[in-house]
């Protein structure tokens, strides 16, 4: 009794406090204070769109498309390699791209990567090894802020898993330096909006104004196997080696998946079965 | 501790016999979980979590030692050493998204566990002890899950710490010292990470000893049941195995499938992207939040959004961070004391008119509402939102619940287990014993006048 009398003030006191020190003010200034205002850039904001067709690595059956992620490769390697690294994948890796072990021998030296000189011990670089991971374009933020009017270009291993819906992301930003809409502009200009000297506009980036410049111009690279160099296309092709890279066991995965959901609901039947008969005539009608 | 009736354990080779007499360990499981324990005959499949989040334990501690065994608790290579797991180990990105994901299904099976115990008040005497003890490790589980996330490195592990240890900052005279000593610094860095590490080794290993105990006080009283009515004579029992073994085979099967399509094809939807981003004390992201199942409770920490003043004079009694501290403290708190709370002397929720009308139009609603609103932005309508289900979450246990156990008038209950089962069964009188008076269908629980009402329906 005496419990239920405590637990029955203590939460009436509780509901108490909540209520008129935090809920009828808070509800109040809700209905008539002002209302709260989002940033001024919210009007411009894009949900990440997938590339016409989708990406072939999509859904529980998907697939690497290797020609594409080879592609991406070329992407990352004349372009985007100037200014972001690559470093939690190593040269070797480029194998499961469907390249021989060769040829991973012959990428990897034309990378140059950090190394000692033997005689002197004097810093240097190297040409790269399969076994050397890819290297980072600076040697520090510092560095990297300093050449970048102070915006850091981040690490793009893991950029389509650090972004939600990350491979439409990274296709939807590439492809998406666009004006802004004038309607919304002039509405958002009123809010004090602006896109500073030195940004670039881009709806899909978290704040819509990007430190990025628009890197991709049709027919920028020549692609090995002859597909036409669109910005589109060389959005999708990036965007889905850099999914690669987020997470090369991708494949692997979905189709160990597989296997293992078969098994299990197979075994499942079973203990189901058994379940039954071992059961039979403990359980009759209830009511 | 067991029913008269139970079988007993029979060595029968030479060999058996002979571990029998130097370490009885089989008759030990024979009798935990084998023919020897009797279990009620009705119970339902909201019955097997408690063997579901069994098996989560050492799933986790299995998965998390191979982690271990290529995880280094460092901030400058922890980050690393995770993308190590995912890339060079074999089957590491498996391990990995196995443990990630069997954290958010242990806690699944936990809450469901939970709420089963809710709804049939398998809190009650006799087993307020079990129920205790279940408390205590869903804190430990708490503990254990949180100190986990910060281990990868990444943005929301760093955030996450530094609000949840700032937490403790909210403790009037000595929070900021104590804030301090728990972190070993003004801010989550090496020496958090590390003992971190330690303890979430460490904690997994206390939970299985108070799973212990937590089974062991089960079988003193035995398993309750959906009607609430204690077991009373053999026909209403029967023996664990093989009959909850199988039944659990199969309940386990089903887990298995959900949580391996989680892990297979969607093994990052219940994290957060910003976790895939090093940890960096200069940028702080957007929106902190912590992983989904401690959404509630963040809920009801950030329902607090003005200090408790004393009006008109600007005096400040308790700031608005102490009250939300108290507020998520309390929630779990409030759970220590449900058997005393709760004093219906019916058990199941089944035979509970009123109390089952606020436990699916009041507690289940507002728990869904408070895991949702604890995922949002701090702005309205959601604080708005947020402070209505937090008020509901006090009074549901603090008051409407000794209320309507007062008030409420509950529905005739079967005489026996055999009877819901069956359909019919002896009535008293034609008793075939079992050591317990065949009246009290319900045992009157300390405190309460067994009221006739509450007797069996004839």
């Amino acid at each position: 009794m005496t419990i239920r009398l405590a637990g029955i003030l203590i939460g009436l006191g509780i509901t108490a406090v909540l209520v008129l020190w935090s809920l009828i003010p808070g509800a109040y200034n809700y209905a008539f204070g002002p209302p709260a205002e989002k940033p001024a850039y919210y009007v411009f904001k894009e949900k990440p769109v997938a590339p016409e067709g989708g990406f072939s690595f999509d859904g529980p059956l998907g697939k690497w498309d290797y020609a594409q992620l080879q592609r991406g490769y070329a992407v990352y390697k004349q372009v985007c390699s100037a200014c972001h690294g690559l470093k939690y994948v190593a040269f070797r890796n480029l194998q499961e791209l469907g390249y021989t072990d060769a040829q991973v021998r012959a990428e990897a030296a034309t990378w140059n990567v950090p190394g000692i000189d033997p005689n002197t011990g004097e810093a240097t670089t190297r040409p790269g090894e399969p076994t050397d991971y890819f290297p980072d374009p600076y040697p520090n933020n510092v560095a990297a802020a300093a050449a970048n009017n102070n915006a850091i270009p981040p690490d793009l291993s893991l950029m389509t898993k650090a972004r939600k819906d990350g491979t439409n992301y990274v296709y939807s930003l590439l492809n998406g330096y666009v004006d802004p809409d004038p309607e919304k502009l002039a509405k958002a200009q009123e809010q004090g909006f602006e896109t500073p000297m030195g940004l670039y506009f881009n709806p899909w980036f978290s704040n819509v104004n990007l430190a990025m410049p628009p890197q991709l111009y049709p027919d920028l690279i020549t692609y090995d196997d002859g597909t036409e160099a669109t910005v589109p296309q060389m959005s999708a092709d990036i965007a889905a080696f850099l999914t690669w890279t987020a997470e090369p066991s991708l494949i692997q995965r979905k189709q160990t998946g597989w296997f293992v959901i078969a098994f299990l609901i197979f075994a499942t039947g079973l203990a189901f079965l058994s379940y039954k008969q071992i059961w039979a005539g403990k359980k009759s009608k209830t009511k | 501790m067991s029913f008269a009736w139970a079988k007993q354990y029979e060595p029968k080779s030479a060999f058996t016999k002979w571990v029998d007499e130097k370490l009885p360990l089989p008759r030990l499981v024979y009798n935990a979980v084998g023919a020897g324990y009797p279990v009620p005959r009705n119970l339902n499949y909201m019955w097997n979590f408690g063997v579901l989040a069994g098996f989560c334990l050492v799933l986790q501690i299995v998965t998390g030692v191979i982690l271990a065994m290529h995880y280094a608790a460092n901030t400058e290579v922890a980050f690393g050493t995770v993308e190590h797991i995912m890339r060079n180990v074999n089957y590491g990105w498996m391990m990995r998204y196995a443990h990630a994901n069997g954290a958010s299904f242990f806690f699944i099976v936990i809450y469901l566990h939970i709420f089963r115990g809710l709804y049939y008040s398998s809190y009650k005497a006799p087993r307020e002890m079990i129920w205790l003890l279940g408390v205590v490790i869903f804190l430990l589980m708490m503990a254990t899950a949180f100190m986990g996330y910060v281990l990868p490195w990444g943005q929301m592990s760093f955030w996450g710490a530094k609000v949840i240890t700032g937490l403790f900052g909210a403790i009037p005279f000595i929070g900021e010292p104590l804030q301090i000593w728990l972190l070993g610094g003004f801010a989550p860095d090496n020496a958090a990470l590390n003992r971190f590490f330690s303890l979430h080794f460490l904690l997994p290993f206390v939970i299985a000893g108070v799973v212990i105990l937590h089974i062991w006080a089960l079988h003193i009283p035995g398993s309750s049941n959906p009607t609430g009515v204690e077991v009373k004579k053999e026909s209403d029992t029967i023996p664990f195995h093989p009959y909850y073994t199988s039944k659990d085979g199969f309940g386990l099967g089903v887990f298995l499938i959900l949580f391996t399509f989680m892990v297979f094809f969607l093994p990052n939807m219940l994290g957060h992207p910003d976790n895939y981003i090093e940890a960096n004390p200069l940028s702080t992201p957007a929106l902190i939040v912590p992983e989904w199942y401690f959404l509630p409770f963040y809920a009801i920490l950030r329902a607090f959004t003005a200090d408790l003043t004393i009006p008109f004079t600007g005096i400040v009694l308790i700031e608005a961070k102490l009250l939300g501290v108290i507020a998520m403290f309390g929630s779990i708190l409030v759970w220590f004391f449900l058997p005393w709370l709760d004093k219906s002397p019916v058990r199941s929720g089944h035979y509970r008119p009123m109390f089952k009308k606020f436990f699916w139009f009041g507690l289940i609603p507002c728990m869904a509402l408070l895991t949702y609103v604890g995922g949002a932005p701090a702005e309205e309508p959601y604080v708005l939102l947020s402070q209505i289900a937090t008020a509901y979450y006090f009074l549901h246990f603090l008051v409407i619940l000794p209320i309507v156990s007062q008030i409420e008038v509950p529905k005739p209950l079967p005489y026996s287990i055999t009877e819901a089962v069956l359909g019919s069964d002896d009535k008293p009188g034609g008793t075939d014993g079992g050591g317990e008076n065949p009246q009290a269908a319900v045992k009157p629980l300390p405190g309460s006048d067994p009221d006739g009402s509450l007797q069996p329906a004839e």
